[in-house]
């Protein structure tokens, strides 16, 4: 009895002392989690989160002070994957998925003001003064800032139309 | 049987004189076959269409890139595009005539999009183009042979449509020493192949020993599915004295899947994630040996191929020797037309087919069959709930629990179907048809790995993106570094040039004081 006691009080000494070393020796500056999450934001800075860029938005969402679904261009695929890192559920049923979205430069209407090619992130428009812009789909993450600077409504937002390579089957209708 | 006996077993057969014995298929269902609809009539052909609509993706990988411009005249065989990318497969004119248009078709997918697609205008005449024939196809070495293959256009004909040269050149690379020919045809109405084996076995026999001679592969099987005896006899006929093995298997449905027929006829598994190549065996189909036989021997690029024409709704069903390009109604009109509504329109077979919405969509290198099926034959049932039975379990080839992975799949989780083995389904269908809840368990798979597809996609552009992002915001940096150090020289050129002057008016003070002076 006194030998189990005296060895248990001795190896929850030795474990505690280990431990509180550890925690002091081997401390790891800043958090580790924001640089995660930043890496799987879409890094274009965009602003539409309301945070200062992705960096604040991945702080924020350590905190937990935002929610899962702050950013738009990420859609639902990022949703998820912020919901399994972070082990929170996120109610994205009620969220209106619109499936992903590309800018597009309607000809008739693009003046060549060269605004939205200078405030797009990722330089997926180009374009010169005068001269019709268009977009590199490729490139786009559907941030939105070119729709917030056109003076003449010539950049929208529209789902990205599927092609032979991107096209696949529908989920099937859940039984009755 | 143990894997150490097995090797043993089928030696010491072969030594008693039993041929390779075959081995166990997990799996499997058996539709009711409806060969004999179209089985009986030789193969005709198709009467000229005037015009044929030749779509520029017919193969999988990247998309053929066209050679011609409107309004050009081309031969028939002529080279209308050509291939790009490592896989991809040349396009060839099917007739000869005149380019009228280019531009967007619908094509046969089950999307229902327009793909890029050449019209050509037939002249009546076939006058096909002038290609250089080798004296002797054996005598060229075997890289060759898989050149002249790719440059021919051809694409495996049992309906995957992969470049076959790609294959023929993956193969040498990873040693195959076993050839197999799938002359399976397990699929429900389909007799093109079978009618090929019965009225053209030389020509494919001649067409395998190309393909083996260009693989280097030493042991040659003939898998046909003893449903097929006329073609099995016409084979065995045709292969008397060569290497060539054919070998009759039973008649399950999907035996004339690549890795079964593998498993029936080497007791050998093909791993998962794996190719057949891995385990040193090739799979071709026999049309693709007839195919190659007639690229080698004769000069001719893939531009027809032999369709089944079936279904309880066509009033005469047959086969056809069609040219590439030929819409679907052109077929079903040469049969005799619809004898009543088809309540569902397929291309291909009618387990993995494509469901077309009308028939004036053109035919492709990878179809098999055009199938118009009525309501009596087409099974339209609204899916219940998944009762558990495991009928779909016992039916499926590849071992997979297809009642788990749809489970996962129908609440959005298709990761965890991954772990189910989603990966190696093969969509052959067998759950779905045996599924007595009618459930579409096919289709879950088929969206399922659709949607993976798309997350990675976008996983990849992401990361694209985020570099982009990270070299913008790098360079506008950069931008404004130069910006302030060019304003930094200014200032300091500025504050050196004011000085100067002022030295020099200081000078000058000092000169004009200096002169007063004095």
């Amino acid at each position: 009895m006194i030998a189990a006691l005296l060895s248990l009080t001795l190896l929850g000494l030795a474990l505690g002392l280990g431990l509180g070393y550890a925690a002091i020796r081997l401390k790891v500056e800043g958090n580790p989690l924001v640089e995660e999450l930043e890496a799987m934001l879409p890094g274009s800075q965009c602003g539409q989160c309301g945070f200062p860029g992705c960096t604040g938005a991945a702080m924020a969402l350590a905190e937990g002070s935002a929610p899962i679904t702050l950013c738009p261009p990420g859609g639902r695929p990022l949703i998820e994957a912020l919901a399994a890192k972070l082990g929170v559920e996120a109610d994205i049923s009620a969220l209106a998925d619109s499936g992903p979205q590309v800018a597009e430069v309607l000809e008739d209407l693009c003046i060549g003001c060269t605004k939205c090619y200078k405030v797009c992130p990722t330089d997926a428009i180009m374009g010169a003064a005068k001269q019709i812009h268009m977009v590199f789909r490729e490139a786009c993450t559907a941030c939105g800032k070119c729709v917030d600077v056109c003076p003449t409504e010539a950049t929208r937002m529209i789902p990205l139309p599927a092609t032979l390579q991107t096209w696949y089957w529908s989920k099937p209708e859940v039984a009755a | 049987m143990n894997r150490i006996s097995e090797p043993f077993l089928q030696r010491l057969a072969a030594r008693v004189g039993l041929g390779s014995p075959l081995h166990k298929l997990r799996g499997g269902v058996h539709p009711e076959g409806r060969k004999d609809l179209s089985a009986d009539p030789p193969i005709r052909v198709l009467p000229l269409p005037e015009r044929l609509f030749v779509p520029m993706q017919q193969h999988i990988g990247a998309p053929a890139r066209h050679l011609v411009s409107v309004g050009e005249t081309v031969k028939k065989g002529q080279l209308l595009a050509a291939s790009q990318g490592m896989v991809s497969a040349p396009v060839h004119a099917p007739t000869s005539g005149r380019i009228s248009a280019i531009g967007d078709f619908p094509g046969p997918h089950p999307s229902g999009l327009q793909m890029p697609t050449l019209t050509l205008e037939a002249d009546g005449n076939e006058t096909w183009f002038e290609a250089d024939i080798p004296a002797d196809p054996f005598a060229l070495s075997p890289e060759e042979v898989a050149t002249r293959v790719g440059a021919a256009g051809i694409v495996g004909l049992g309906g995957a449509a992969f470049p076959a040269a790609v294959k023929l050149h993956l193969s040498r690379r990873s040693e195959v020493r076993t050839l197999i020919m799938n002359g399976g045809e397990c699929e429900p109405y389909l007799t093109c192949d079978d009618r090929l084996m019965r009225e053209r076995a030389q020509q494919i026999v001649e067409g395998i020993r190309l393909i083996a001679h260009a693989t280097g592969a030493s042991k040659i099987l003939v898998g046909i599915e003893d449903n097929k005896p006329e073609a099995i006899a016409a084979m065995q006929a045709a292969a008397k004295a060569t290497v060539v093995q054919v070998i009759a298997v039973p008649a399950m449905y999907p035996m004339g899947s690549e890795k079964q027929m593998i498993q029936v006829l080497t007791g050998q598994e093909v791993p998962a994630g794996g190719r057949a190549a891995d385990i040193g065996v090739l799979v071709h189909n026999v049309g693709t040996a007839y195919a190659v036989q007639q690229a080698l021997c004769l000069g001719r690029p893939l531009v027809s191929r032999i369709v089944t024409v079936s279904g309880g709704a066509i009033m005469a069903p047959c086969n056809l020797e069609a040219p590439i390009g030929a819409l679907a109604a052109d077929l079903v009109r040469a049969c005799g037309g619809l004898r009543i509504d088809a309540a569902r329109l397929v291309l291909g077979g009618p387990m993995m087919g494509t469901q077309l919405s009308n028939l004036d969509v053109p035919l492709v290198k990878g179809s098999s069959g055009v199938l118009a099926l009525t309501s009596a034959e087409v099974e339209q049932t609204r899916p219940g709930p998944c009762i558990r039975c495991s009928s779909c379990v016992r039916a499926c080839p590849m071992g997979l629990l297809p009642l788990e992975m749809a489970a996962r799949i129908r609440v959005g989780d298709p990761a965890g179907a991954v772990d189910w083995g989603l990966k190696d389904c093969i969509a052959c269908g067998s759950c779905s048809y045996v599924c007595p809840s009618h459930i579409p368990l096919v289709h879950y798979f088929n969206h399922a790995k659709g949607d993976l597809a798309a997350r990675e996609r976008l996983k990849m552009k992401n990361e694209a993106t985020k570099k982009l992002a990270d070299e913008r915001s790098e360079r506008m940096a950069r931008i404004v570094r130069e910006r302030e150090e060019a304003a930094r020289l200014r200032a300091a050129k500025k504050a050196a040039a004011d000085a100067a002057k002022k030295a020099v008016a200081v000078a000058a003070a000092a000169a004009a004081k200096e002169k007063e002076l004095a």
